[in-house]
């Protein structure tokens, strides 16, 4: 057992695992996939049955994973899963069931190349998925995007209290890099499970049993499209509550810069390196990374863009965020993308070539 | 002897259900649906699990089952009925959860998760109501649809050579090493209602007491979707589908003395 705030060296995957344990998740369900197989595997081997008594189940698909959250979130428990891309895809069902049925629950997804098996090597490729619902129907997920190993932990208790806060799932949106990369860390401090007392009283709403009240029924269905409508509604202003309070972000070395960066997760911490070898050689760029990619920074992002002389957006992608940053930003600031795909990660020098021809033109 | 001498409750020989409410059932005349809620209503009653049970629903015409019996409830997607309930089950290790699946959801789109909940030992009962049909969506062929039976997607009669043929789901699970009781029942006489009552409660006593998965499968009439009256829909099931899905256990290790499911957590 790791001592309370020591310093540690872990694989993002790993510390996901770690922190589950230590942030009273009640139970992990999950099928094997490159590259973010250690979560499961770094459960197996820790046994938390023995200890905090979190379940840890490998189930016989993504689809049977996602149904498993349904169920324990359902029953108004701390439950998660963790797949890649692929994973990820055939999860949606499950997902948009969550979201209909307003049923917590966290999803981690370690991303990987796409469209299809694509590849094994690291992507940010799902954004639009994670951002704009994914499955059918009119909803949205909270998704969190970390850029360091300290994150994929910080994360997690995070993403646990904002799924339970507004009864929804919520991502963690990863990537190959970020997953399989060490750093040194500090796990979060131990928090017990809520036992099954508080969890009653904390989710009123959850099937745990019916006693000394009505029966409580979970569903996403109704047959009459007038109820349907206004559920839609009801689900429409607890979204527009989360843009509201929940936007989370951060800037680097905007301070008098005259042109910015946005970039997420792996792709920031890249950019961090090119905007120290820009300085370097005198030139003055900005970032804003934003944390929660759902709810968007939209606001933060319209101000900065109002001093900026021109934006870059750099994502591991075709260009997916590069669309909420135009819709961002002020009437007259240039907007361009840069990201490679298929796995391939941009080098700080190759970056640093496109700040120079791109963005500073 | 007045009528009001008869109307005591010491002659009561049936009744509702107290966990049944008076919602008025969706399901067609002669459905075989509501003889089996209201088993499970009395079972869940008698055996004082009010407070600690939770149904899951399927997709298909018991996706509102949840309107008649007052306990808790799940809705879960088509066919992940016993994924949702494999969750809520190990979260609540001394609770009744159980699942209540039709042919399509429990032995088409949802084979994967029930094959694999069975295997697991997951201490839940799966209650199968196999009419040979989907009800729901008005009639089409199911995996247990009969040979040269006629639906609305196989109108000339259900053939091996372009659908293959009817599955023995229930068989299947009985050779599963994780299932502790497999059964199968039908509702169309008192004797047999008699009997599926006393499948389920070994089920549910099963699943309290941790022994693994149990699955008791009935052998159900669709008189809407048969195009049949209510009673030449029980002579049509006496003579065509219990031939095919005999009736009885399958598999009991409760009695035999087989292994039981080691006991890890």
């Amino acid at each position: 057992m790791v001592k309370e705030s020591e310093t540690i060296l872990l694989k993002g995957n790993e510390a996901i695992a770690h922190a589950a344990i230590r942030c009273g998740c009640d139970g992990y369900f999950g099928y094997p996939i490159t590259p973010q197989s250690e979560i499961l595997e770094t459960l197996a081997l820790e046994k938390p049955w023995e200890t905090t008594g979190m379940v840890v189940v490998q189930a016989e698909s993504e689809l049977a994973s996602i149904n498993m959250v349904y169920g324990g979130g359902a029953v108004g428990k701390r439950v998660m899963t963790s797949s890649s891309s692929p994973g990820v895809a055939l999860m949606q069902e499950g997902i948009t069931y969550m979201a209909g049925a307003e049923i917590p629950g966290v999803i981690v997804n370690v991303q990987r190349g796409g469209p299809g098996l694509g590849t094994i090597q690291p992507s940010q490729s799902d954004y639009y998925q994670a951002t704009r619902g994914g499955g059918n129907g009119d909803y949205n997920i909270i998704v969190l995007a970390p850029a360091s190993v300290q994150e994929m932990a910080d994360f997690m208790d995070l993403a646990f209290t904002l799924a339970f806060r507004y009864r929804m799932p919520a991502m963690i949106l990863s990537d190959g890099i970020i997953g399989q990369m060490m750093e040194k860390m500090v796990l979060p401090p131990f928090k017990p499970r809520r036992t099954d007392e508080e969890v009653k009283r904390e989710c009123p709403w959850a099937a745990t049993g019916r006693s000394g009240r009505e029966k409580n029924f979970l569903t996403s269905l109704s047959l009459d499209p007038a109820w349907m409508e206004e559920h839609n509604k009801h689900l429409q202003a607890k979204y527009e509550t989360i843009r509201q309070t929940e936007v989370r972000f951060e800037t680097y070395n905007t301070e008098g810069a005259d042109y910015l960066i946005v970039a997420f997760g792996s792709a920031a911490r890249i950019a961090q390196k090119s905007i120290e070898i820009c300085r370097e050689e005198g030139l003055h760029i900005g970032m804003l990374r934003p944390i929660t990619l759902w709810p968007f920074p939209t606001q933060a992002i319209r101000q900065l863009s109002e001093r900026m002389k021109a934006i870059m957006c750099l994502e591991i992608n075709a260009g997916q965020m590069v669309d909420d940053v135009r819709l961002s930003v002020a009437e007259g600031c240039p907007v361009c993308h840069y990201g490679r795909m298929g796995g391939m990660v941009p080098t700080p020098e190759e970056i640093v070539q496109q700040i120079k021809s791109q963005l500073i033109k | 002897m007045t009528r009001e001498d008869i109307i005591q409750p010491s002659n009561l020989v049936a009744g509702r259900p107290t966990l049944m409410n008076n919602t008025p059932m969706h399901y067609c005349p002669g459905c075989s649906h509501g003889v089996v809620h209201k088993l499970i209503a009395e079972l869940v009653e008698e055996m004082g699990l009010t407070e600690r049970c939770v149904g899951i629903c399927p997709v298909g015409c018991a996706v509102f089952a949840h309107n008649y019996i007052d306990i808790d409830w799940i809705e879960a997607a088509h066919g992940r009925a016993p994924a949702v309930a494999c969750a809520a089950k190990r979260l609540y290790p001394n609770h009744l959860i159980f699942t209540y699946q039709g042919d399509g959801d429990l032995a088409c789109i949802g084979t994967a998760e029930t094959i694999h909940s069975l295997n697991r030992g997951d201490d839940i009962t799966i209650i199968f109501i196999n009419n040979a049909i989907y009800g729901m969506t008005g009639g089409q062929m199911a995996p247990t649809t009969l040979l040269g039976m006629k639906t609305s997607t196989c109108p000339y009669g259900r053939q091996s050579d372009l659908h293959g043929f009817p599955l023995k789901i229930t068989e299947i699970a009985a050779s599963l090493e994780g299932t502790c009781f497999v059964s199968r029942q039908s509702v169309h006489t008192v004797a047999a209602i008699n009997r599926t009552k006393r499948a389920l409660r070994h089920a549910f006593q099963n699943s309290m007491e941790h022994r693994g998965a149990s699955l008791v499968e009935v052998v159900s009439t669709c008189s809407s979707g048969w195009k049949m009256t209510p009673v030449e829909a029980n002579a049509w099931m006496e003579k065509n589908m219990f031939p095919y899905y005999p009736l009885g256990d399958l598999k009991d290790t409760t009695k035999d003395n087989r292994p039981q499911k080691t006991e890890n957590r």
